[in-house]
Order: structure tokens, then C-alpha cells, then sequence
């Protein structure tokens, strides 16, 4: 067993300047940096005793080279104590609090005694009320203005931003010196009721007297190609705040004039505070030559960038890798594409056993350079050997024995996590199993774009490759893709078909599709079908197979669904089994009878589709390989085919035109006599609207239904089954707006939800009259992609799709503040064995999750059972 | 039986679910009747009287007995259901079998495999223990954030009223903010009001806030004769069910003008208001515009109230809710004509002020989840409810952020590595704080693996105290 160390807890403070002093293995005591010889004075802020930051360097304090010398603090005593800009607040509260002679917070001793005794029950069990008494007490004390243990009268205390505190009384300006006696006085119980403790940290601590210097390792200089040093900010600081004490000990010794010696003690002061924030208000911040200011402490840990949110909760990692992604359909959902160069530099740790020590010599045989090999081998002490660098692989696989570790490179099958970022749910981050293929980039399967959002249009992904057997096990079992199928935000699959996938099963499965022998074989060769081959539908004239029927070869044999498909609307419409138009889906005893497969069925996002309940009934891998099948022959069947989209679908005749034109004619005819009516004030205001804002409503709405039924004429001409309708109306793409759109007119374009009205005094554009407010004049785009828009059409359309721009440019940075609020709130609830809702601190949030402890990835849209669906499962095919 | 042509399907299951019917009188013979099963058993018998015709009681009665069988025969069989499934799924599942049983023939067998699946679906389906549900309610409410749009100020049912929507209001609601962007109530009316449009109106009067700026057409400043010569509209004075001897009266009952107010002889609709001696324009003015300011009627902070018409999707009835611009939960629950029960505002404070924490917690689940359905995004109820107990289970309601749930956890670094690092730090180092690495948050920064998920189990023996491998 391995002791393996656990952090329970970590108690903060203030470090005293005595704890200062004994953890410091050198006083700094000069300004100097390096000598004439370049080499780091003894003494000096470089002082090689502070640690190692060159490799090949020994440390002079601990001996060890730059890996293993953790670094060492030194220290430097100021001439003058200044005030720690961090404890300013509190140095301020204490001040007011407590008895400028005796020291002791300014309330009764009975009050004292009973305030504590309070605070000391609610300390452990409820620290925010422990915070509440304690800012009580203290604001109750600032008001005492006579010590009621002393007797001594009581001044204010100002505090002038940022450091200075002046009493307004006989002390007058309060020197850090003179805090620092003052804070000394307060015992250690008054403290304790003022929430500090005293232990860790005296408030007197709170004034420094002397500085650490940290490490050379957390400052190191880096070494330009022009072979100049160039400083950490760090550095610069320090050598700064040395140089400024030592002035000001020269001043002090020489006794120079107490203003010379207080001027330095402020630029002292200047100096230590901007060096562990250089960004407190009313402090000019530090800068470098170049006008930069310094990074310095508090910057280092805030923001971003800092070392909590860029260093500690997240930290750049080896074994991964990054590259654009391009589609696959041909492998499988839960499968990536590896590009070969890509799985010769990410290594698997393999350990060597007598069952797999042949196969690992091959690996070793190959060395880095040749596919499939291994790039390092480690050594049972633990050393590691480059294969790189190795001449004879040969001896090296020989002399291979149990126990030894080979980094063998990424094969097929091996178990990789795949990113795509932003990672907003669970399903960005999902394992996959590698397929090393030629190429430069990652493939990946169509049907896991929607759970990344990704699409192939330039983006890339991120890959990463699990060293230990926990990891690859955890993955396997939890990560998979197959084990995401079903989305935890709603009871439903996010991944299925899309696009191509949803037409081409609407094409297979449409009634019109009957197949040859021929095309038989090829879609189930596609699948690698194994097994018989059903009766045909048809035996004469020619025998011939329906695309149902072929379907329903994936479908397990108890499986009955009923539901209607997505083009079951308008006249296609169809809620029961009596359907001409084939838009019910019935599938009984895993037979496809009747209804088209589209959208409603097999597509992605759609909760209680036929795909969700094959998912749900009979598993997830069941779930992979139905989509990894079905799609692959459906896609066959779109090339058999062949499903392309042409300006033919969407060119309509001239007649059709001139009918849109009328229409458009007609809705400006309306639209002047609206505003007619506006102008003779015959126009009746809405309730709650302006006549102004009750003129644009209606304007709006006649324009939008001459949109409308300018796009029913356009359908009208248009053939409702080619391939563009089958795209709309099968939810593959696009909608009937978007032909309309391409066919017979654009539409109304806008700006914050109104028509287009800003631009020149009183128009849009130098084109129209002033005072126009007509359709043409506020962005009714009149023409269609088909036939192109004027240039002033052109323009209102680009205003309208700019403003689609922005927003979506603001809006990602306004969802991505609130996610990051909503996961760090929510983040520590888990649900515990008892099945209640808890925080990793043990507040109890919710007796029984959801109140019937069901995950919502397990249910049907909400529902942890649908009665209907169960009776509907077992005893369907009887109805 | 009475003939039924020319009658719609609704009204003839409605006239034979009356009391005193056919097949009530059939029902009423049998004593023994399951329970789970009654409705549907009633609802089954009037659809076979209207399907099959039947007209005699006989036929009902054999017809009813047979369906009782069936009953019996489905509660037998899914009886040890009955312990392990909630009782609402149990009761779906019955009905559901009783429901589709009495069309066709479905055997025992079927029925045991239905249940048998009922509850291994339903055992499936709970929650593993470990389950890091807080992560993953956070995630299904922000991530369709992205897909929301961002301006819009939409009428929700109402074209009289602009209404945030969107995410905007999604982060509104999880900032608990005071007052929302726009404030709105929605005011129901009781039976009396609630009908008919002039009743609505009465009482949309006695709420909204009418100043004396709505009904003034004009104002003038008599500098010669120190008075304020206000105009008012008759229009607007019906509209808000004023008259100018009510106005005259309510202005009167302010100290300063109390006697300074006089209606003109002349000018039925004028009213004058004496100024002292010593104004001049500019105070006049002022004194103008604070006497425009004066609330005639109505509640404080309700500034527009309209009545809109609903169907009541069970009856088929129309009745009339009032949507205001504004709210004042507290004032409007004791108007008179109000129904206290069903009137709620959109500001969860309010709620929280005024009906407790309980409530605020149901307003904010059902707000958010509104938000969500009106941008069609498909969010469980269950990620809502979650986030809505973190914010209000401590008794108070508690933002998402800063200043609430992530600024009071007890971790020091959790606090650090979220927002106001350094602050938090230096405040640690004074309290002498101990972070007991207890979250999520504060293990991913010292390097540990968080008690969340498959982290939760943990090995209970203690390997060391094994002496030797044990045998047999």
C-alpha cells in the first residue's frame, strides 16, 4: 500500500514578522542585483541561496537541482514599518473598535464576556451568524466614545484612502509605527469576539515590518536572444521597495529633516503597496518603461488568467491533441477518426505481462518512426529510454521483462476523450474509440454534431488520451458516447439523425420505393447484413422489395410504435391507421407497415420518437448500433438515388410572378391608406399604443401576411415532392420560410424587432423622400434570392442580418457569465445514498431529487413511466 | 334516452354525465365498484352507450358488469405493482391497461409483462446515488442560454404591454434582483368579476394608479392671481370612473391644499387651485408638477391595468384577467373583487415578501420554466426545482453569484478561485479561516479527486489489518 498523503484542510494567516525572520535562509541587504561580472550579488535580490532557476544549477541552501528545489524565501527588514494594503479594512475597524489607550474593545466587560460566549456557541456550526455577531459587536463599539474599561475619551479615526489614518484628536496623523503599538494593546479575547484569531494572526502583523522576498523560482529572469536579462515584474518591485528602505535608513542614521524622512516613508509605503496590488484605487499603479503597468502579487492571482481560474482550477495537460474535424459517415457514432501522425505521438501506457509481451515487442521492433510502435519504454527503477535515440530496437525488445512500462502508440480501439469547446453540458466532453486513419484531420460521425454543436466549417477539436486503467475503465463505462445518447436537460435523444440521414430514410421508406435484388443487396451489404433476405412485396411483374421492408430488418421483433410522422400536417395530415398519405408511422411486431420515416421517427432532439424508445427499451448499445446501421443504409439509399437540390426546385414561372407582384401591389396599396388614415387622424389607437406605434403594428402585419401569401402562390407553382420540399417538409433542412424566401420574396427585414428606420434625417437612404414611410423606404425586401435583390434591398438586408450578428456576439459572453455562476452555485450537489439532494458540505437542498428521485435522462419527456407507452409496447400490435 | 341528433359528441357525453342518468342508475346499483378504476369505468360505459346504442338498462348493467370483471382482473394482476410504483404511475398504469383492455382482448400473460416492465422501467429510472445533479441542472438551464435571443421585448398575450423575455430575464431571475425590469401582475377576479368586461373594468379601475397628470387636458399658471387652473377630460374622467367633485374632494384631503381647491363656476370640467402669495414662476412650477403628481385612486406602483379575455380550457367558458404594468402584490391582494388565490406578480421578491418563501420558491420555478417555454427550449422541471431549493433553502432568497450561493460557501478557495480572489484571501488570512477542502471546487485546485460520482466509494477496509489471505 501506498501512503498516500491527503490534504484534510488548510488553515490561513498572517505570517509574523518572527515567522518572517526563521523561514528565511538570507537577509536581503542591498539594492544591488548582479555584479560587473553578471553574476547575482550575495544579498541581492537575486541571492543564489533563494533557489535554483537554471537547469544543471546546484542550490546553494538545499543542494538539489531546478526539479526538486522548491525555492527558498529571504527577507528584509524596513526602516520603517508601513501598513499591508491587504488589511487596511480591517486595521480601520480595529482602530475604531477598541480604546486608544488601553487597548480593549470599547464595550462593557459583562457585554464583552456575554457576546463571546455566543459567538464561541455559534463559531463551528453557523459561521455566518458567528460573521453577524462579530460585525454587531464591532459597529457597536465604534460608536463608545469613552473607554469603558479605561475611562479614556475617544477620538474619530479617518481614514484617507489609501493608507494613511488620522486620528481627529491629539495623535493627529497615526504613522504605521504608532498603529502598530496601538494594535499590539488589543488582548486576545476582544479579538476572538471580533472575529479574528489571534493565534494565526495578530492584528499587529497586519503592519509590516519586514518583508519576505520570495523565491527566485517565483520571479526568474528570463535571458533575451539579445543576450540581455530582463527582470521579472517581481523583481522590479523588490529592488524598488530596497532601494527606497535604504534611502530611508540613510535619512533616519543622518538624522535628516522628519519631512525628508516622512516623504520616504510614504514613497516606502507606495512602493510595498503597489507591490502586492497594483491595482488599488487612489494608487497610481507601477509601471514599466513601456508604459505597462506591473504584474505584480494580486494580479498574479486574480482574473482569468490568474493562477485560481488559469492555473489551479484548470491546467494545460500533455497526451492531447488538436486539429480540424471533417465528417465520416462510414464509422461509427461512437468511433473518431485519429490522423496517423496524431497516433504516433500520443502514447498508452502499456505494462508488460507474459500474455501481451510478444505483441509489445512488435511495438518496440517499430520503434517511434514506424506504424504501429512505441516511443519510450520505462524501466522498472523507473527509468525512462527514448526510443528515438535507441540504434537497436532489437536489443531493447529482448531485454523487455514483466514489469516494465512501454508507451506504445494510439491503435484502433484504444479509448480517447474528444472536446469540443465551449463545453456548456456533459455531452461536450465524450469518449470515443479510435480508428487511425490517413488524413490530417479528426473524423467524427455526423450524428454526434448536434451534443458538440460542432459542424465542419473550420472547426477544431480537442483530444485527450487516458494514462491509467481507472481513467480508461471510468471512460468506458460512463463516458462512451452511446451512454449520451439520451439528454439529461430533457427525457430524449440528442443524438440521431440529421440532415441527409432524415432524407434518405424518408426516401427508402417512402411507399414509391421499390427495390431490385440488386439494390437489396447492396443496402444490406452496406450494414454487413447477415441472415434472410424477406419475401418480396411485390412477386409480378418483377419481384421487388419495398424500403420498409428492408427496414425493418434493424427493428427487434417485439417492437410495436405508433406515432404520427413529422410531414403529418396540413393536407398530408394523418392520426390514425386509415392513412393514404402514409404520414402515420405503425410499426408492429418489427415491422414497418406503414408511415414514412423522417424527423418524428429517427431525428435528433425529438423526445418519444420511435428512436428514443428503441433507445430506452433495449439499451444504449443497442441504440449505437441501430444508428450506426440504419444510417449507413440510409445513406446508401440517398446515393442510389442520388438527392441533390437545384435552381429548379425553386424557380417558379412568370405567371406565378406577376400573382406576387399583385399581391405586393395590393399590401402597398393597403399600407398607403394606412397611413392615409394616420395622416387624417382617422386611425384608431390600440389600447396601451401610441397612434404612432398602433400604425407600425399594423403596417408590420399586412406586410408580413403579403409575405406570406406571396409564399403560398410560390408553393403553389412549386412541385410539392422534389427535393427541397422533402428537405422542409421531412425537418431534414430548411423550412417552408426559407422557400419562400429563395422562391417568392424575402420579406420584412428588422432592426430590434422594428422596421428599418434609422440612417439619414427623417429617411434610410438618400434615395427616398423624407417623411417616406412606405414599405420601400422602411427594408421591404419585394424580391427573391432567386431572382437577386436591388441594391437597396441588398442593404436592408444586410442591416437586418448584422444585427443577427451582434447579438449573438453579445450574447455569448452574457450566457457564458451565467453559466459560470450557475455551475460554481450548483456545483457541490450530489445526490446522496438516501436519495436526497445534498452539498459536498452536508446541506440538505432537497429531501428526494426532483420530489420522485427519477433522473430526467431516464425519462420519457418528464415522465419515469408512460403507461401508454408500456401497454402500447407489449400489446400494440394487437390494436 | 333522448335523441341525440344535432348534438356535438362533448354535449352528449356531458348531458349523460349528469347525475341521475342511465348510467348513473346502473352505477348506483353496484355497490362494489373498484376505486383506481371508477372514473374510468364510467367513462368507458357512457362511451359504449354512445357507441353501441345501448338504450336499455339491462344491456348497460351486463355491459357493466363485464367491465367490472376486467377490472378486477387488471387490479389482481397488478397488485404487487402497488408497492413499488408511486401511487400516481400505478394509478396511469391501471387506467391505461383498464383503457385499452376493454377495446381488445389482453391475456394475463400480457398483463404480467406490462406490469413486470412498468417496474423495471420505473426502478431504472431513479437517480444513481452520486449523481452530480448540481452540475447537471446548472448545465441544462445555461446551455440553451446561447440559443436564447437576446432584445426581446415581446408582448406575451398581451399587445398592450412590453415584457422582458429571453435571457435577459433568465438572468434577471437568477440575480434575484429586487425589482425586475418590467414589473407586471396578473390579477385574477372572483366569480362575480370575473365574467363580464364591465364588472373586470370596475375593478381594473379601483387598482390601477390614476394621478391627476391622466385626466388633466390642460393646466395653466394665473400668475396674476396666484392660482393653478387645472383642465380636466371629461373622456378620461369616465374612462377611469372619475368626477371633478371626487377629484376636488381627494385633492382636498392633503394638508396643504385642504380649502385652496375650488371647482370654477363657468367651466364644469375646470378646476382651480389657490397658490400662496409668495410663489413665484418657478415655484409655481413646481408646485405644478407635484400637484400633477398626486395619486387620485388606485394602488402605488400600478400604472396601467388591462383587461384581457381567456378561455378557460376545461369549460369552454371566457372570463376576463387583468394584466398590470407595475406591481403591488400586497395592496392588490385586498381589493375587493380579487381573487387572493390565483393573482401572482413576476417579482419573486415581492412574493417572497409578501406569501413567504414557499411561494417565492413556486414563482421561481414557474417563471423560469415560462422563460424557457416561451423560447421553445425543452428544460425537465426537475433541473428548475433544484436551482429554485439552492436559491431560497435557507430561508431567504439567495442570488446565484457573488453575493449569494457562490459568495457564502464555507470554502475559502472555492470563494478565491470564483470572483473577488485576493479580497477573499486577505479576509482568511485575518479570520484565521480553515478551509476544509470539503467542495468541488477546492479539490480540483490542491490537486484532489472531489467526493462527487464515482469518487463517492470509498473502500471501507482497511487492507493493513489483514493478517493473512483468508482460506476455506
Amino acid at each position: 500500500m501506498t501512503d498516500e498523503k491527503v490534504i484534510g484542510g488548510i488553515k490561513f494567516g498572517i505570517l509574523s514578522p518572527e515567522m518572517i525572520r526563521s523561514m528565511s535562509v538570507t537577509a536581503i541587504v542591498t539594492s544591488e542585483v548582479y555584479d560587473e561580472n553578471g553574476l547575482p550579488v550575495e544579498g541581492g535580490v537575486m541571492d543564489p541561496r533563494l533557489g535554483v532557476i537554471e537547469p544543471g544549477q546546484r542550490c546553494a541552501t538545499c543542494g538539489n537541482t531546478l526539479a526538486r528545489c522548491p525555492g527558498h524565501f529571504g527577507h528584509l527588514e524596513l526602516a520603517r514599518p508601513v501598513v499591508h494594503i491587504g488589511f487596511v479594512k480591517h486595521i480601520y475597524d480595529l482602530l475604531r473598535a477598541t480604546c486608544r489607550k488601553c487597548g480593549r474593545l470599547k464595550l462593557p466587560q459583562e457585554e464583552i464576556d456575554r457576546y463571546l460566549d455566543l459567538y464561541k456557541r455559534l463559531k463551528d456550526r453557523w459561521p455566518q451568524l458567528a460573521q453577524s455577531l462579530s460585525d454587531y459587536v464591532k459597529r457597536k463599539a465604534i460608536k463608545a466614545t469613552k473607554c469603558p474599561h479605561c475611562g479614556e475619551p475617544q477620538y474619530k479615526i479617518r481614514l484617507e484612502k489609501p493608507t494613511s489614518f488620522i486620528e481627529e484628536g491629539p495623535l493627529g496623523r497615526l504613522w504605521p509605527n504608532k498603529i502598530r503599538e496601538w494594535l499590539e494593546r488589543i488582548p486576545d479575547d476582544d479579538l476572538r469576539l471580533l472575529g479574528y484569531d489571534p493565534e494565526v494572526a495578530r492584528p499587529e502583523w497586519m503592519i509590516i515590518t519586514v518583508l519576505p522576498i520570495p523565491p527566485i523560482a517565483v520571479r526568474p529572469s528570463i535571458l533575451l536572444e539579445t543576450g540581455i536579462r530582463s527582470e521579472d515584474d517581481l523583481t522590479h518591485k523588490l529592488v524598488d521597495i530596497i532601494r527606497t528602505n535604504e534611502k530611508l535608513r540613510e535619512s533616519i542614521n543622518s538624522g535628516a529633516p522628519e519631512v525628508i524622512v516622512e516623504d520616504l516613508w510614504e514613497l516606502l509605503q507606495y512602493h510595498v503597496t503597489t507591490y502586492i496590488d497594483n491595482e488599488v484605487p487612489g494608487v497610481p499603479p507601477a509601471k514599466r518603461r513601456s508604459g505597462m503597468p506591473l504584474r505584480t502579487l494580486a494580479q498574479r492571482l486574480k482574473g482569468k488568467g490568474g493562477r485560481f481560474r488559469g492555473n489551479l482550477s484548470g491546467k494545460r495537460v500533455d497526451f492531447s491533441a488538436r486539429t480540424v474535424i471533417s465528417p465520416d459517415p462510414n464509422i461509427s457514432i461512437n468511433e473518431v477518426g485519429v490522423p496517423r501522425d496524431i497516433a504516433m505521438t500520443l502514447t498508452v501506457p502499456v505494462r508488460v505481462t507474459p500474455w501481451n509481451i510478444d505483441e509489445v515487442r512488435k511495438y518496440i521492433l517499430n520503434g517511434p518512426g514506424k506504424y504501429p510502435g512505441a516511443n519510450y519504454v520505462i524501466d522498472p527503477n523507473g527509468r525512462r529510454i527514448d526510443l528515438r535515440f535507441i540504434k537497436d530496437l532489437k536489443a531493447i525488445a529482448e531485454g523487455l521483462k514483466p514489469g516494465y512500462v512501454v508507451e506504445r502508440h494510439l491503435i484502433d480501439g484504444d479509448i480517447v476523450l474528444f472536446n469540443r469547446q465551449p463545453s456548456l453540458h456533459r455531452m461536450s466532453i465524450m469518449a470515443h474509440v479510435v480508428k487511425v486513419l490517413p488524413g490530417k484531420t479528426f473524423r467524427l460521425h455526423l450524428a454526434v454534431c448536434p451534443p458538440y454543436n460542432a459542424d465542419f466549417d473550420g472547426d477544431e477539436m480537442n483530444l485527450h488520451v487516458p494514462q491509467n486503467v481507472e481513467a480508461r475503465a471510468e471512460a468506458k463505462t460512463l463516458l462512451l458516447v452511446q451512454e449520451h445518447i439520451l439528454s439529461p436537460r430533457y427525457g430524449g435523444p440528442i443524438i440521431g439523425g440529421i440532415q441527409d440521414f432524415i432524407s434518405g430514410a424518408y426516401l427508402l421508406s417512402s411507399k414509391a420505393t421499390l427495390l431490385t435484388k440488386d439494390q437489396v443487396s447492396d443496402l444490406l451489404a452496406s450494414i454487413s447484413y447477415e441472415g434472410e433476405i424477406p419475401e418480396p412485396a411485390i412477386l409480378s411483374p418483377k419481384r421487388s422489395w419495398l424500403g420498409k421492408q428492408i427496414f425493418s430488418l434493424l427493428l427487434p421483433e417485439n417492437f410495436n410504435f405508433m406515432k404520427e410522422a413529422n410531414i403529418s400536417s396540413g393536407e398530408l395530415k394523418c392520426s390514425d391507421e386509415e392513412c393514404f398519405w402514409d404520414s402515420y408511422l405503425v410499426v408492429k411486431r418489427g415491422k414497418l407497415l406503414l408511415g414514412v420515416l423522417d424527423k418524428a421517427a429517427i431525428g435528433a432532439q425529438k423526445p418519444e420518437s420511435m428512436l428514443h424508445y428503441l433507445i430506452r427499451e433495449y439499451g444504449n448499445t443497442f441504440g449505437k448500433e441501430f444508428m450506426d446501421k440504419a444510417f449507413k443504409m440510409f445513406l446508401r439509399f440517398i446515393e442510389m438515388r442520388g438527392f441533390t437540390m437545384s435552381i429548379n426546385d425553386i424557380v417558379i414561372p412568370r405567371e406565378a410572378y406577376e400573382e406576387i407582384w399583385q399581391v405586393y401591389e395590393k399590401a402597398k396599396e393597403e399600407v398607403r391608406k394606412l397611413i392615409e388614415d394616420y395622416q387624417n387622424n382617422r386611425l384608431e389607437a390600440m389600447p396601451g399604443r401610441t397612434l404612432e406605434e398602433t400604425l407600425e403594428i399594423k403596417i408590420l402585419d399586412v406586410l408580413s401576411r403579403a409575405r406570406d401569401e406571396a409564399g403560398e402562390i410560390a408553393v403553389r407553382y412549386l412541385n410539392p415532392f422534389n427535393n427541397v420540399f422533402i428537405m422542409a417538409r421531412t425537418g431534414a433542412r430548411g423550412s417552408t420560410l426559407n422557400i419562400t424566401q429563395m422562391a417568392a420574396m424575402l420579406g420584412q427585414q428588422s432592426v430590434r424587432g422594428q422596421r428599418i428606420s434609422r440612417g439619414y434625417r427623417d429617411r434610410t437612404l438618400p434615395h427616398f423622400k423624407k417623411g417616406d414611410i412606405g414599405p420601400e423606404a422602411r427594408g421591404f425586401v419585394a424580391s427573391s434570392f432567386v431572382k437577386g435583390l436591388t441594391p437597396i434591398e441588398m442593404f436592408f438586408h444586410a442591416a437586418g442580418g448584422r444585427e443577427g450578428l451582434v447579438d449573438t456576439a453579445v450574447r455569448t459572453s452574457q450566457s457564458g457569465y451565467m453559466q459560470r455562476r450557475l455551475i460554481n452555485s450548483l456545483l457541490d450537489l450530489i445526490v446522496t445514498y438516501d436519495g436526497a439532494v445534498r452539498s459536498t458540505y452536508g446541506e440538505l437542498i432537497q429531501f428526494r431529487y426532483g420530489e420522485d428521485g427519477v433522473d430526467p435522462k431516464n425519462t420519457s419527456f418528464g415522465e419515469a413511466v408512460k403507461a401508454s407507452r408500456i401497454v402500447d409496447k407489449h400489446v400494440g400490435w394487437k390494436k | 334516452m333522448s335523441d341525440n341528433k344535432g348534438k356535438t359528441v362533448h354535449e352528449v357525453v356531458e348531458e349523460l354525465s349528469q347525475p341521475g342518468t342511465l348510467v348513473d342508475r346502473v352505477l348506483s346499483r353496484f355497490k362494489k365498484v373498484p376505486e383506481e378504476l371508477k372514473d374510468a369505468i364510467r367513462r368507458r360505459l357512457i362511451k359504449d352507450v354512445i357507441e353501441l346504442g345501448l338504450k336499455e338498462e339491462e344491456e348497460v348493467s351486463s355491459r357493466f358488469k363485464e367491465l367490472r370483471k376486467l377490472a378486477d382482473r387488471i387490479l389482481k394482476v397488478t397488485k404487487p405493482a402497488e408497492e413499488v410504483l408511486p401511487e400516481g404511475i400505478f394509478l396511469e398504469l391501471v387506467n391505461e391497461l383498464f383503457e385499452t383492455a376493454s377495446k381488445i382482448e389482453i391475456t394475463d400473460d400480457e398483463m404480467i409483462m406490462i406490469r413486470d416492465d412498468a417496474i423495471r422501467t420505473y426502478l431504472r429510472a431513479l437517480v444513481d446515488p452520486g449523481e452530480p445533479v448540481g452540475t447537471v441542472a446548472a448545465q441544462s438551464i445555461a446551455e440553451p442560454g446561447t440559443q436564447m435571443t437576446l432584445r426581446t421585448f415581446h408582448y406575451a398575450g398581451v399587445r398592450e404591454l412590453n415584457v422582458t423575455l429571453g435571457l435577459p430575464r433568465l438572468i434577471e431571475l437568477v440575480d434575484a434582483r429586487k425589482v425586475p425590469e418590467t414589473p407586471m401582475m396578473e390579477v385574477h377576479l372572483d366569480e362575480e368579476h370575473r365574467y363580464e368586461r364591465e364588472k373586470a373594468l370596475e375593478v381594473a379601475r379601483r387598482i390601477e394608479m390614476t394621478k391627476l397628470e391622466t385626466v388633466a387636458s390642460a393646466v395653466d399658471i394665473d400668475l396674476f392671481n396666484n392660482q393653478l387652473i387645472i383642465t380636466l377630460d371629461p373622456g378620461m374622467l369616465q374612462d377611469k370612473g372619475l368626477t371633478r367633485d371626487e377629484i376636488i374632494k381627494i385633492l382636498s384631503k392633503s394638508k396643504t391644499l385642504s380649502g385652496k381647491v375650488k371647482p370654477d363656476p363657468n367651466d364644469p370640467n375646470v378646476i382651480v387651485i389657490d397658490m400662496p402669495k409668495t410663489y413665484d414662476i418657478i415655484k409655481a412650477q413646481k408646485f405644478r408638477d407635484r400637484i400633477f403628481r398626486m395619486k387620485l385612486k388606485g394602488l402605488k406602483g400600478i400604472n396601467k391595468v388591462i383587461a384581457q379575455r381567456r378561455r378557460d380550457p376545461d369549460t369552454g367558458k371566457y372570463y376576463y384577467v387583468l394584466i398590470t404594468d407595475g406591481t403591488n402584490l400586497s395592496a392588490v391582494l385586498k381589493v375587493e373583487g380579487v381573487d387572493p388565490t390565483k393573482t401572482r406578480s413576476n417579482s419573486v421578491h415581492e412574493i417572497e415578501e409578501v406569501l413567504g418563501i414557499e411561494a417565492a420558491r413556486e414563482a421561481l420555478i414557474r417563471e423560469i420554466k415560462n422563460t424557457l417555454d416561451e423560447q421553445g427550449l425543452d428544460v425537465d422541471i426537475r433541473h428548475i426545482m433544484l436551482l429554485a431549493d439552492m436559491m431560497t433553502h435557507t430561508g431567504t432568497l439567495r442570488q446565484i453569484g457573488r453575493h449569494g450561493i457562490a459568495g457564502e460557501k464555507p470554502s475559502v478557495l472555492a470563494r478565491a478561485a470564483f470572483e473577488i480572489t485576493v479580497k477573499n484571501l486577505f479576509d482568511a488570512g485575518a479570520a484565521g479561516e480553515v478551509d476544509r477542502v470539503e467542495g468541488v471546487a477546492e479539490n480540483v485546485i490542491i490537486g484532489q479527486i472531489a467526493p462527487v460520482g464515482t469518487a463517492l466509494v470509498e473502500l471501507k477496509m482497511d487492507p493493513t489489518k489483514i493478517k493473512k489471505p483468508v482460506s476455506k
